[in-house]
């Protein structure tokens, strides 16, 4: 079922739906600009589905709310962002406006607050369908919406209800049917199922992962579960401090983390397996003032001098892994002189950590 | 709130029964206030006309001689059929007085909400859009001041200007002295009778005479709904369904009007209902004001006469009305919202 | 220890609140000075209708002995206005003062005791506060002058009652969360005596939310005065200025096209309500951190490094 008024055919046949290029996303405080996401680079093809994951505050939600251009006030970004070889960021606002909910859905965190309680289910369906298709009948709203719901599993009985008689569960089903029914091609998914429970938690990320057999939709999902990861997603991205520091098949960066941070970010995983508590000492960093070089240095087991004071580059390793860490460049054959090499001394870690 | 079982007869009839002890609260307030602090009231209101055998008369006619708890519970039971006593100074049953008077009071304070609104959302309305302006700034400025001007010297201010500027625009009374002889007395309100009676004249002219009284009561109340409104409004703008709007390309107008702003009006009628007593308050002033023939001035008067029995009578329908005008607000909140019938 | 922090906030504040704070804080600081020396700021005095045996003209317009003009009884209005102030100023602070420590007491009382006296009290206040402050004041009013007569103490009493809920209903719910606050618990289990509890932890808690309801209750209560002057159940003419009883003096002059005699007490009236307001609004956005928020502010991307790190392919 294809909608005829928008063009679906991608840029190059078989190219990428989302190229992101350098992007830069940063908030005015009074304490200086947020670097929220600072020069990330990735790739989305058309069905795929891409893990965001890291700590709380290293700017994943922010990406994800910058690939669609919901910032607030004040925020500025940058960079190269195409979809469909489009440029999102030279296009006016209202342009911007009319992709959104049609090329580009978002999935919030907490379904609870995400439905305006004063208006029914269908009126959201009506309001959404009718901004982006201004001559859409009130039969075909109907029908879509419906069909939406099904998927989804919501009986159309439900219809006419009010969000506040569904449980959380039936809300973010409800939130995803909202995002789908316009068929937008990429669809970025905040931590969708953070605030629900395990069982409801499960159902979710199946019915996410099965949309791109129905919808060839594909997806961002932002989260801090790797479980869910390995789970749902074909790719994933690790980002730290506002940067993607490594990303490539969830498979491969899983068994072959290439950078430290994602390295100790698996181990602090728990599993069945799990036999003590694992954690990385330390906090994210202020992104008003990040730490120089590499910005996981101050935390990093396997911090080397020229961690601290130069930025580790980007390469393409094998396994169609990237990442940017001075240890996997050494791995990889990368010879540093003696001085660049020393470990980084405790006590400097300590006071970058202050600092 | 519970989400277990509901519906609005249910919860109506819960709030209806929830009216008795409010009322009784209020009524015992009312008597505490008027009757067991003061001394004789027959002699307050006319001491200084009778000789002392009148005078006993009148308390024993009154029943004003037995013990203060059957007056209570008489008090209660007068009440509760809305007997609200006689008058001392002229004998007037004061829910006669109620019946002449009332109509004049209700249309005046439902122009004022009128113009309150008029005045008070759309300026709300601009000041939360455009936080920390200097236009926000502004409009908050001029909701302070206008809450802060007395009343009072807002209609004295309003009438003066008027009558240098606008010669011939009635600055007094609720009509002419015609109009109200020739306007048949059917409903108690005015200007429902004049409607009724299809008497175009008489419309006009009574509509004249509430434009002053109304805008300036009016005034006054705008201060408190653009506070309202704005403040609401701020925070229905972060509200997470208001992002979500966007983020399904809804146009920036229509969130604003159909997510933010439809929502942030809710409370606005709850708090415009506890507002009532600010109204009246208002209300009592603006009468006077203006030498409107409502309850407000009417109570000034009898204040002035010293007659507790009908300031007591007229001070009870008061407490009735807030109590009655609470009920209705919680009633309509609920038909508007639908979460507050689960 | 309280105080330092509690000053320094309000210096630290910044942007809007802090402009608030400062207009208010100046327009009642000049109404303090006129209350505080009124003797010596107004030429004349409240009720002085003449001087040296010869007779002030009646509504006058203004001149050098009468700045203002004069009103329909002879009294000098920029006098009048002046000493209004002071009159305000000591019906004001009197009831608000009362009214506090009332429902402050009160409300301590009622939120630590609990049970069935918590309830009843709880109960009239809230019917008490549900009633329309004016016609309360009216009662008041209308009552106390039956007793003590239209001075300024019969004044600040018939206001009290008005204000007294609100404290007392901050006060109460703090004190009943209070109660059930770990550190209270502990206190008693270390066989602290109740009016120590009170006193040490429960006051602590109250104190930062009365000046702001003071304040505001101020505003209010100047509001009230002068419509109880209006309607005649203020202040007797002789006993001291009132704002509100010249004002209903002035309904005819208004009328007959003579401003004076209203404006300059009515804009006197308006002037101290906003300050008091704006003081009020701008210790509350100060003090009350939910009302603060984190401004962005435009940020504007800097040029990328040119020195950017090899991007190895």
């Amino acid at each position: 079922m294809t909608s005829l008024t928008k063009d679906q055919t991608p840029a190059r046949p078989g190219g990428p739906v989302l190229e992101v290029r350098d992007l830069r996303v940063w908030y005015g405080t009074d304490r200086g600009p947020v670097r929220a996401v600072d020069g990330v680079t990735f790739d989305l093809r058309p069905g795929e589905i891409l893990g965001l994951v890291g700590e709380s505050g290293c700017g994943k939600s922010t990406l994800g709310r910058g690939l669609l251009g919901l910032l607030p006030e004040g925020a500025a970004r940058d960079g190269e962002l195409r979809f469909r070889g489009k440029d999102m960021l030279t296009l006016r606002r209202r342009e911007q406006y009319r992709m959104r909910g049609s090329e580009l859905g978002m999935i919030f965190q907490e379904p609870l607050t995400r439905l305006n309680p004063m208006m029914r289910i269908s009126d959201h369906f009506a309001e959404t369908l009718r901004a982006h298709e201004r001559r859409i009948s009130k039969a075909d709203v109907e029908q879509r919406s419906l069909e939406a719901l099904r998927v989804m599993g919501i009986p159309p009985t439900r219809f006419r209800a009010y969000p506040h008689e569904f449980s959380g569960g039936m809300r973010q089903r409800i939130m995803i049917a909202l995002a789908l029914v316009l068929r937008p091609a990429f669809v970025v998914a905040d931590e969708p199922t953070t605030a629900l429970d395990v069982l409801v938690e499960a159902q979710i990320i199946r019915i996410l992962h099965n949309l791109r057999a129905t919808y060839d939709t594909s997806m961002l999902l932002i989260t801090h579960n790797l479980g869910i990861v390995a789970e749902a997603c074909d790719r994933v991205a690790v980002m730290y401090a506002g940067k993607v520091v490594e990303i490539g098949p969830a498979r491969e960066v899983f068994s072959n983390p290439q950078h430290s941070y994602t390295r100790e970010l698996l181990r602090s995983t728990i599993s069945l397996s799990t036999t003590g508590l694992n954690f990385i000492d330390g906090a994210p960093p202020d992104l008003t003032d990040p730490p120089s070089g590499c910005h996981f240095h101050p935390r990093c087991p396997d911090a080397m001098q020229i961690c601290a004071t130069t930025e580790p580059p980007v390469r393409d390793l094998p396994g169609g892994v990237r990442a940017a860490c001075w240890a996997a460049e050494v791995a990889h054959g990368r010879t540093l002189d003696e001085d660049a090499r020393r470990p980084l001394p405790r006590e400097a870690i300590s006071v970058a950590d202050e600092a | 709130m519970s989400a277990a079982s509901g519906s609005l007869p249910r919860y109506i009839l819960v709030r209806l029964l929830l009216v008795i002890p409010m009322m009784w609260v209020l009524l015992t307030l009312v008597f505490l206030l008027l009757r067991v602090a003061p001394g004789d009231p027959v002699t307050a209101a006319v001491g200084d006309k009778l000789g002392p055998e009148e005078l006993d008369a009148r308390r024993a006619a009154l029943g004003l001689d037995r013990p203060m708890i059957v007056q209570y519970l008489e008090y209660l039971g007068d009440a509760a059929r809305f007997d609200f006593g006689t008058t001392i100074s002229d004998r007037r049953p004061v829910l006669e007085i109620i019946q002449a008077q009332g109509g004049a009071t209700l249309t005046l304070t439902v122009g004022a909400f009128l113009f309150a609104c008029l005045i008070g959302i759309p300026l709300g309305r601009v000041a939360g859009r455009r936080r920390d302006t200097p236009l926000d700034a502004g409009i908050r400025l001029f909701g302070v001041v206008s809450y802060a001007a007395p009343v009072f010297w807002v209609g004295l201010m309003l009438v003066g200007l008027v009558v240098k500027y606008v010669p011939g625009w009635p600055t007094f009374g609720i009509a002419d002295p015609e109009t109200i002889f020739y306007v048949p007395d059917k409903t108690g309100i005015l200007l429902l009778d004049a409607i009724i009676a299809n008497d175009r004249i008489s419309i006009v002219d009574i509509l004249q005479h509430h434009v002053l009284p109304c805008f300036t009561l009016g005034l006054l109340l705008s201060g408190v709904i653009i506070r309202l409104v704005r403040v609401n409004l701020i925070r229905t703008l972060g509200d997470d369904y208001v992002e979500a709007a966007r983020a399904r390309g809804i146009p920036e107008r229509q969130v604003i009007r159909k997510h933010a702003f439809r929502n942030a009006l809710v409370p606005v009628i709850t708090v415009i209902g506890l507002q009532f007593a600010l109204t009246l308050s208002g209300a009592i002033l603006t009468e006077r004001t203006f030498n409107w023939p409502g309850l407000g001035d009417t109570l000034v008067d009898y204040i002035t006469a010293r007659d507790y029995i009908a300031i007591q009578g007229l001070v009870t329908f008061f407490a009735l009305a807030i109590v009655v005008v609470s009920l209705l607000v919680d009633i309509l909140n609920a038909l508007v919202d639908p979460r507050v019938r689960y | 220890m309280r105080a330092p922090r509690f000053v320094s906030t309000i210096w630290n504040t910044k942007g809007m609140a802090r402009w608030i704070l400062l207009v208010g804080v100046l327009i009642t600081a000049v109404f303090l000075l006129f209350a505080l020396c009124a003797p010596w700021i107004a030429p004349y005095d409240f009720n002085q209708t003449k001087v040296d045996g010869v007779k002030f003209p009646k509504l006058a317009s203004p001149s050098g002995d009468h700045w203002l003009g004069t009103n329909d009884q002879f009294y000098d209005i920029y006098s009048r206005v002046v000493w209004g102030a002071r009159t305000a100023v000591l019906v004001v602070l009197l009831s608000i003062v009362l009214s506090a420590i009332v429902g402050v007491l009160l409300g301590l009382v009622s939120g630590y005791v609990g049970g069935w006296f918590d309830r009843i009290t709880l109960f009239l206040m809230d019917a008490l506060y549900s009633f329309p402050s004016l016609l309360l004041a009216i009662v008041f009013s209308f009552m106390l002058r039956e007793r003590i007569g239209g001075g300024i103490v019969a004044a600040a009493l018939s206001l009290t009652a008005i204000y007294i809920p609100q404290y007392y209903r901050v006060v109460r719910n703090t004190t009943v969360a209070a109660r059930e606050a770990t550190y209270v618990e502990a206190a008693k289990a270390i066989g602290a005596k109740p009016a120590t509890i009170m006193r040490k932890y429960l006051f602590g808690n109250v104190v930062q939310s009365v000046p702001v309801i003071g304040t505001l209750n101020a505003a209010d209560a100047l509001g009230t005065l002068a419509a109880l002057g209006f309607l005649g159940l203020g202040i007797a003419p002789n006993e001291a200025s009132d704002w509100g009883y010249d004002l209903s003096r002035a309904l005819d002059d208004v009328s007959a096209g003579n401003f004076a005699p209203a404006l300059w007490p009515g804009l006197a009236i308006i002037l101290l309500v906003t300050g008091l307001t704006l003081v009020g609004e701008g210790l509350n956005e100060t003090l009350n951190p939910a009302l603060r928020r984190r401004r962005l502010q435009k940020v504007t991307l800097p040029p990328r490094d040119t020195t950017d790190p090899e991007v190895v392919r």
